[in-house]
């Protein structure tokens, strides 16, 4: 080996070794221990190669598990999706005051990390039994929200709850998305006699329509995984995938250690799918943000 | 354009309502625990709570401790990538996105099963372990946001410029690091500190599994034990997540008035 070619080795090995503290990290706190789960899952308990854990998973206390979860997660995320859109649209497009953008922007920072056990809790004193919305209702307009059959335990409350922090999600996503709308381009279109509806459907939707579907996925994984919220809200009665997850970790309810495996996989292949065609479609929809 | 603006306000003020109400509501809730008069009682019960006090400061540690330690292991990595590894740009990326990408509660699982007394590497044989075990954690679920602000904070310095006037200079490297590099990505590592520390300080699903006593926790059982002080606790968390998203909108403005590099 001639000693340029020396040289060139070690300046390589000092190259990697630079990241090395980093791949390390990635290795033992993330990849490791997601295989060792996915690997899990597809052997039974004597460690032979097996899919009756995966097969496992379509029970129907499973599957049913799976679907509220799908539900709640697609609910609050359209919805959050829908009327995240618009705001950030009120404030780009609607010609407001400047000062409501900024304040809508620096309070969907907040909101958007306002998650977990306290927002159970804010909820719980807003549309809980003796919140303060279900309260006023009764006493002023004599509607009683839980006989008409709500309960903030249940499917509608947990969306209500979820999109408190999706709306602003969205919020945050979307607003540079319709700061990309060119002027240029609503003028083109007006100057070629195409209509408000028109403009709107033929020339920004499709601009706009890779950056909302793919936010309203990343806000769709964003509820799936999620648990602090529902888990203090319901106790362990409502259960949504990562709640039964919890249990299963805490004490093995499943009786059968490698089907929670598969039971994780479940969850990391939906979130994964999710957000691989989030960031394709941001990919797609950058081209039109430069 | 008159109906357009009459739309853009009804948007605003639902959504305003919205997000506001259920704060009065809290508020409002939180004040009622003197039967026939609005009081302080829950908050003074809240910080009068010795278990308050141990959990908020035990996740007040952890939560430093992770930014220290998540500093120190993403500063050099981000700088050493983009001065020499440029082409391990897209799998570093990859790598940092993967918690977002993958459910908290699946990956302390996987913690759990391989860290656990009996493996070769036994992180929760041992209380220090075990909280070792949980500021990784909350390291990896930091990791996307202090990535990414310090990232986009490195992309206004030239590195490549930087060290080799360093060097030329007679610096060595840890001298670079932390002379050179770090005062410069100031404004990104201040903001992912921030974002760290409202993450870290409310977190309930690691503490919980790993049993440590942090605050997270600590809520999800006041949770289930009390009435009032529960949306105390909620005013006093969302008061902290305002404060650190302030302090980030304070250091992002101040980084975009300093003069900018060519």
């Amino acid at each position: 080996m001639s000693s340029k070619q020396a040289i060139d080795l070690k300046k390589t090995a000092i190259d990697w070794l630079g990241i090395a503290p980093f791949l390390l990290f990635a290795v033992m706190f993330l990849i490791a221990p997601t295989l060792y789960l996915v690997t899990g899952a597809f052997v039974n308990p004597a460690g032979e190669f097996t899919f009756d854990n995966v097969a496992g998973l379509f029970t129907d206390k499973i599957l049913a598990s799976y679907w509220i979860s799908i539900k709640i997660s697609l609910a609050s995320s359209i919805g959050g999706a829908f009327i995240g859109f618009f705001l950030a649209w009120a404030v780009v497009l609607g010609g407001l005051p400047s000062w409501i953008r900024s304040s809508l922007l620096t309070f969907s920072g907040v909101a958007s990390n306002f998650a977990g056990v306290p927002l159970a809790f804010a909820f719980l004193a807003t549309l809980g039994r003796t919140g303060l919305v279900t309260m006023l209702l009764r006493d002023w307009f004599g509607i009683n929200l839980y006989a008409s059959g709500f309960n903030l335990l249940s499917f509608i409350g947990l969306t209500l709850t979820y999109m408190y922090f999706q709306i602003p999600l969205m919020v945050l996503i979307i607003t540079p998305a319709l700061d990309g709308l060119k002027k240029e381009w609503r003028e083109a279109a007006e100057i070629l006699g195409a209509t408000n509806t028109q403009y709107w459907t033929k020339v920004a939707m499709p601009i706009l329509f890779p950056s909302i579907l793919g936010t309203t996925l990343l806000l769709f994984a964003n509820a799936f995984g999620a648990i602090a919220t529902a888990y203090s809200l319901t106790g362990s009665t409502f259960n949504i995938v990562p709640i039964q997850l919890y249990a299963q970790i805490r004490g093995d309810v499943l009786h059968n250690p490698n089907l929670g495996y598969a039971l994780a996989l479940g969850m990391i292949v939906i979130t994964g799918i999710s957000n691989l065609i989030y960031i394709w479609l941001r990919m797609r929809a950058e081209r039109w943000q430069k | 354009m008159k109906t357009q603006k009459i739309g853009a306000w009804i948007a605003v003020l639902f959504g305003a309502s919205y997000f506001i109400v259920p704060l009065i509501a809290t508020f409002e809730f939180s004040l009622r625990m003197r039967r026939g008069e609005y009081s302080f009682d829950a908050y003074r019960s809240v910080f009068s709570d010795i278990q308050f006090r141990e959990s908020f400061s035990y996740s007040i540690m952890m939560a430093i401790l992770t930014i220290i330690f998540g500093v120190l292991l993403v500063v050099p990595t981000a700088y050493w990538v983009r001065l020499r590894l440029p082409q391990m740009r897209p799998v570093v990326e990859f790598i940092t996105l993967m918690p977002l990408v993958i459910p908290a509660i699946v990956i302390v699982f996987g913690y759990l099963r391989l860290y656990n007394s009996s493996s070769y590497i036994p992180f929760t044989g041992s209380a220090r372990g075990t909280d070792m075990l949980l500021m990784f954690s909350f390291m990896t679920l930091s990791l996307p946001y202090m990535y990414r602000s310090v990232d986009t904070a490195m992309r206004t310095i030239d590195v490549g410029t930087l060290t080799e006037a360093a060097q030329s200079l007679g610096a060595s490297w840890p001298t670079i690091m932390f002379k050179c590099i770090f005062p410069n990505v100031m404004s990104g590592v201040l903001s992912g500190a921030f974002i760290t520390f409202a993450i870290v300080i409310g977190e309930f699903t690691m503490p919980s599994l790993l049993n440590r006593p942090a605050f997270g926790p600590y809520l999800q059982l006041i949770g289930a034990n009390r009435a009032y002080e529960p949306p105390a606790l909620a005013i006093i968390a969302f008061a902290i997540t305002w404060g650190c998203m302030a302090l980030l909108q304070l250091v992002s403005r101040f980084s975009k008035s300093a003069p900018s590099k060519p």
